[in-house]
């Protein structure tokens, strides 16, 4: 397979960075060190290249519709400026991806697929679109964007001294900004826990956005250890449609999910599929151990339970965490479990997350 | 970027390094600096106990950093007579140390004819440029 880079991959080259294949693409994995990048983020504020993010634009009379028809949160509720959390399901109400939906006017949407998905989703829209016979366009436009994250407590601060006007943009809030004379949107969202933004330069720019911000380079093992210290989902590993088909409720963002909307998936979800048998956890470890995915979690009597589907060493708490589906009846906080690693027990509890508690709620 | 090889070291090609004392017939065992630079942030050791055997090539160990699991290959076999314990609660240790307080075992009963299969610091060197 031929990897996509992003268009800051020459600078970031030059800054020794290691890389990595993500998605189809070739990203920056390390910068100086995941424990240094991550600290900097939960402690001031660090920058992210992820270019990798997909970006699909909607727009036409009935642009609204078809959002609200391929994803799980209610479109109706977006102003103009807004944007919201929500899953796309198939017709099973297994996950596809999970994405963030912006109104960038009222029959304007922008949304974000996971590295990856873009040609998938624009797929899916382009036909859904067609068979509800919809008018509206549906243009896949994440080879045009370069997408920065700028994450942590200082974040806004260092925006404002880069000169992007970000004050008044709210949580879950887009806006267009202005940075060295070229518009670009920016958006207080993140993958991290803490308060940041994202945003997005036409390709020819990337280079001006990500100087822009003279903060700590971030890749994307920081990027992950942040996220999973908030049990936020990673697409195609934390749930896949192919090796670990979930609904919305199994992995635990049911808040994401409103089925009085009617959507690809409703009918599955609306009903039993609240309950779940298996839920997402998570879980640390009381004894010195790394969980991994693909290890295999146990309850108490030794009987399997389920797969870790992600796990690190948590730098913020330095224990080890991880998150993975486990039956219902031992998914509530306490639970002892144990992981095998190499072939031996290592006990934890349930410790559902998020893990650290930042400084923002997501 | 350029890495620390020791010249009163020898090397294994996956990176450990063995410091022998040829007149005690022991050795002392450890992870190169380019090694260590490799893994990222390492959080986690195994290592075999005092009195077990160990052979030349073979695996002994695991060190893990937050981003992988990998192997520690022994450069030469031999009985362990010493663990570094501090590197259980201190894994940063090797990536700080490296060949001083972050070195991993001391083994016994060496055979110094195994030293023919390690690089000198200059080979190493080469290796990893």
């Amino acid at each position: 397979m031929e990897l996509r880079s992003p268009p800051l991959f020459e600078v970031h080259a030059g800054a020794d960075a290691t890389v990595t294949a993500f998605g189809g693409w070739e990203m920056p994995v390390e910068f100086d060190s995941i424990r240094t990048e991550h600290d900097a983020v939960r402690e001031s504020v660090g920058k992210f290249d992820v270019s990798h993010m997909g970006q699909i634009e909607v727009a036409g009379p009935d642009a609204a519709k078809l959002m609200q028809r391929l994803t799980t949160n209610d479109v109706s509720q977006l102003s103009v400026g807004t944007g919201q959390y929500a899953a796309i399901t198939n017709d099973d109400g297994v996950m596809l991806d999970d994405t963030v939906v912006y109104r960038l006017d009222s029959d304007e949407f922008l949304f974000i697929p996971n590295a990856g998905h873009d040609e998938e989703m624009e797929a899916r829209w382009d036909e859904f679109r067609d068979s509800f016979e919809f008018n509206c366009t549906v243009e896949n436009t994440t080879e045009e964007w370069a997408m920065i994250a700028v994450q942590g407590p200082d974040s806004e601060a260092l925006c404002l001294d880069a000169g992007v006007e970000v004050a008044d943009i709210g949580r879950f809030e887009i806006d267009t900004v202005e940075l060295e004379g070229v518009d670009c949107y920016c958006a207080r969202t993140g993958y991290t826990g803490e308060d940041g933004f994202e945003l997005l330069a036409p390709v020819t720019h990337a280079e001006s956005l990500w100087k822009a911000f003279d903060c700590q380079p971030c890749g994307l093992g920081a990027r992950d250890t942040l996220r999973l210290e908030q049990g936020f989902l990673l697409s195609g590993q934390d749930f896949d449609p192919e090796s670990n088909p979930r609904t919305p409720y199994e992995a635990g963002i049911g808040f994401a999910v409103d089925t009085d909307t009617e959507f690809v998936g409703r009918d599955a979800l609306a009903g039993p599929a609240r309950d779940p048998d298996e839920k997402l956890v998570g879980f640390s470890l009381t004894e010195r151990a790394i969980p991994r995915h693909g290890y295999e979690i146990e309850a108490s009597d030794g009987s399997s339970l389920g797969e870790v589907t992600s796990g690190t060493q948590s730098p913020t708490l330095e224990i080890p965490i991880g998150l993975g589906y486990v039956p219902a009846t031992h998914a509530s906080d306490g639970t002892e479990i144990a992981v095998v690693v190499r072939g031996d027990r290592k006990a934890g509890f349930i410790r559902n997350p998020p893990f650290e508690q930042a400084t923002t709620d997501q | 970027m350029s890495f620390e090889v020791p010249e009163d070291k020898q090397y294994l090609e996956t990176h450990e390094w063995a410091q022998i004392d040829t007149d005690a017939n022991t050795a002392r065992i450890g992870i190169s600096a380019f090694a260590q630079d490799e893994l990222g942030d390492i959080v986690f050791v195994e290592l075999p106990a005092v009195g077990d055997e160990i052979e030349q090539n073979t695996e002994f160990g695991v060190v893990e950093s937050i981003k992988a699991v990998s192997d520690l290959y022994a450069p030469l076999s031999g009985t362990v007579s010493a663990v570094n314990e501090l590197v259980f609660d201190t894994p940063e240790l090797l990536n700080e140390e490296p060949y001083g307080d972050g070195w991993l075992l001391e083994i016994e009963s060496i055979d110094t004819d195994e030293t023919d299969a390690l690089l000198e610091a200059d080979a190493y060197e080469q290796q990893i440029e």
